[in-house]
């Protein structure tokens, strides 16, 4: 009997690591809206555990305490949102760890309010215009990175904008462009619809990109590029003294935001 | 003063330093600690090791240390000191116009005070500013438009109360603006890196000078479209700077990027001190050049005719600096008796 319990076990071990696996694999791809990369690529979250119940406990922490409430809310909401579309999985707990609005964003994460909701008066409308204006800087920075590789292929700014999205996914490709047009194609949606025979490349407005100013055209996008590289290379460093990264994260975030004589944490 | 292995003299001035008191003893609530410790992960994180200080040094520095550092260890010949009020973190304020001006009064050659001000203080903000220019004969005003003020949790320059109170910089000289737009503290749903207001100012202020700190980091790509548009904007280089010696590569591309749309007469050089000191930052500054891969992408070169306009031909200018003078006074003061004899006749 003795035995079989342990087979048991091991068989409820193996599901456990097995749905871990799986929620480590969604959370893979919530992206920081700004920095365009993915939190767990990040090192923003430190635990993402399931429990006997099927409930999924997910924690992270940012590169500063300051960093803006709404950026971090709408991460949470999106890594609970990946999570909860999984089938089995019977509820979701984010905390945040560590920053000035703490308590108040896991409050808000704990009863599903919304933003708006968890601030109040604080919050001046809602997060969808906020995270629209970063999908399409995200969608402009995986075109500029996509377009500055096909270019240096040798393919001439003719033949790259008479492109559909058909022929796009058929290029003859090597491992690096695949990569890139498989990132550009997750963006691609985000100005304008996916159909097959539709231009790969259009701009922010939808519009397919013409061979005149074309040369321009890249010129603009790969601010946005350098931008998001620059603020990656800083958020990385600025986590990487604010934590050490070997150590077990601990929560501290209670203990650290009570303070009787401040005028700002509620 | 730098001067090159060939003997010219190069006149730095310093667009961006600070004499704060970020001590414990100063700090009002948690987030004063918060601050101060935010401040030094960016100390931290991007100075060369030889270069960093312990965290109590970097609370609080005496004015001798500042000196120093910029001055004669390091290579400014004046700084901008930019007020940065924080009332609500800090029981003093963490680095206000009046503790700035202790430095300015020891050395009245090497300073440039600038004040602030804050739109939502309303009629008596004005009054203040009024004597706040009249004492210290302000030419600039740093502003932080993400400062938590109460309840609120920042403004816009575009505000109504904003243009009341640039009106009356305009018509009390006060003609540099140099606006905090970089990395910052609890933006809500307002996005403070938003540099959009600056373009509506520009325009409408035309005579005014907006120099945007940290060069709009991290909203770069928005804010080098806004400076290619309007003339009377400036780009303060502290924050990007210091990515020369841990990540030089990134570096690259933002200057790059920066001479290419703001060009070369309006990037402003700052070292953020105590953030970062000049001696390091200058030094790894004249030795750097754009790789050649960097420069095929935008046709931007570091010439040391670009570098002598960052590191103070540019501030001059904004502030009306005459450099010669500046020097003599400078010289007939002892300031430079540290240095060895110049080699070659000054440029």
């Amino acid at each position: 009997m003795k035995g079989g319990a342990e087979t048991a076990d091991r068989s409820q071990h193996g599901q456990n690591h097995d749905r871990q696996a799986e929620i480590w694999a969604c959370l893979q791809g919530v992206v920081d809206p700004e920095l365009d990369e993915s939190v767990t690529d990040l090192n923003f979250v430190t635990k993402a555990d399931v429990d006997s119940e099927n409930r999924v406990h997910i924690e992270f922490r940012l590169p500063t305490y300051w960093c803006a409430a709404n950026f971090s809310f709408l991460m949470a909401d999106d890594m609970r949102r990946v999570v909860s579309a999984l089938d089995w999985v019977e509820g979701v707990s984010v905390v945040l760890g560590e920053h000035m609005y703490a308590d108040k964003i896991n409050a808000g994460l704990a009863q599903g309010l919304s933003f708006q909701e968890t601030f109040g008066a604080e919050a001046d409308g809602n997060l969808d215009d906020l995270r629209q204006t970063f999908l399409v800087k995200a969608f402009q920075r995986r075109q500029v990175a996509l377009l500055h590789h096909l270019t240096v292929a040798g393919h001439s700014a003719e033949m790259i904008v008479s492109l559909t999205l058909m022929e796009l996914g058929c290029l003859p490709v090597d491992d690096e462009s695949e990569k890139l047009v498989r990132r550009y194609l997750e963006r691609r949606a985000v100005v304008g619809p996916l159909r097959s025979d539709a231009p790969a490349f259009v701009d922010a407005e939808g519009a397919r990109l013409k061979p005149d100013g074309f040369a321009a055209y890249v010129s603009r996008l790969r601010r946005v590029g350098v931008n998001a590289e620059f603020n990656g290379a800083l958020c990385r460093g600025l986590l990487s003294v604010r934590f050490d990264l070997e150590t077990p994260f601990v929560p501290t975030s209670k203990a650290s935001s009570k303070t009787p004589d401040s005028q700002h944490v509620p | 003063m730098y001067r090159t292995a060939k003997g010219e003299e190069i006149f730095v001035i310093d667009g961006h330093t600070h004499f704060w008191d970020g001590s414990p003893a100063n700090q009002k609530n948690i987030h004063g600690k918060q601050f101060i410790e935010c401040f030094y992960a960016y100390h931290s994180n991007l100075s060369p090791p030889s270069e960093k200080w312990e965290l109590e040094k970097f609370e609080k520095y005496d004015a001798k240390t500042m000196f120093d550092d910029l001055f004669v260890t390091g290579y400014d010949d004046m700084a901008i000191l930019q007020p940065t009020y924080l009332t609500d973190f800090y029981k003093n304020g963490f680095n206000t116009t009046e503790r700035n001006s202790a430095m300015k009064k020891s050395h009245p050659d090497r300073f440039i005070l600038n004040g602030a001000f804050d739109p939502r203080d309303g009629t008596k903000g004005l009054e203040d500013l009024h004597a706040l220019s009249e004492k210290h004969k302000l030419k600039g005003v740093k502003l932080y438009t993400a400062e938590w003020r109460g309840e609120s949790k920042g403004y816009k320059l575009t505000d109504k109360a904003s243009y009341k109170y640039l009106e009356a910089a305009q018509k009390l000289g006060i003609k540099n603006i140099h606006v905090h737009k970089g990395p910052t503290i609890i933006p809500l749903n307002r996005d403070a890196f938003d540099v959009a207001d600056i373009d509506d100012v520009a325009t409408s202020f035309q005579d005014l000078n907006f120099i945007v700190e940290h060069c709009g980091l991290p909203r770069l790509d928005d804010f080098c479209w806004i400076a290619t548009q309007e003339t009377n904007v400036y780009a303060g280089l502290a924050v990007a700077l210091p990515f020369i010696h841990s990540r030089p590569g990134y570096f690259a591309h933002v200057i790059s990027e920066l001479l290419f749309w703001v060009g070369p007469d309006k990037i402003l050089y700052g070292s953020d001190y105590g953030i970062w000191t000049p001696k390091w930052l200058i030094d790894k500054f004249m030795a750097f050049e754009i790789p050649a891969d960097v420069t095929k992408e935008t046709g931007s070169v570091l010439s040391m005719e670009t570098k002598i306009k960052i590191l103070g031909l540019n501030a001059a200018r904004l502030y009306g600096i005459d450099v010669e003078a500046q020097k003599k006074k400078i010289r007939a003061g002892g300031g430079y008796a540290h240095l060895p004899e110049a080699v070659h006749a000054p440029r």
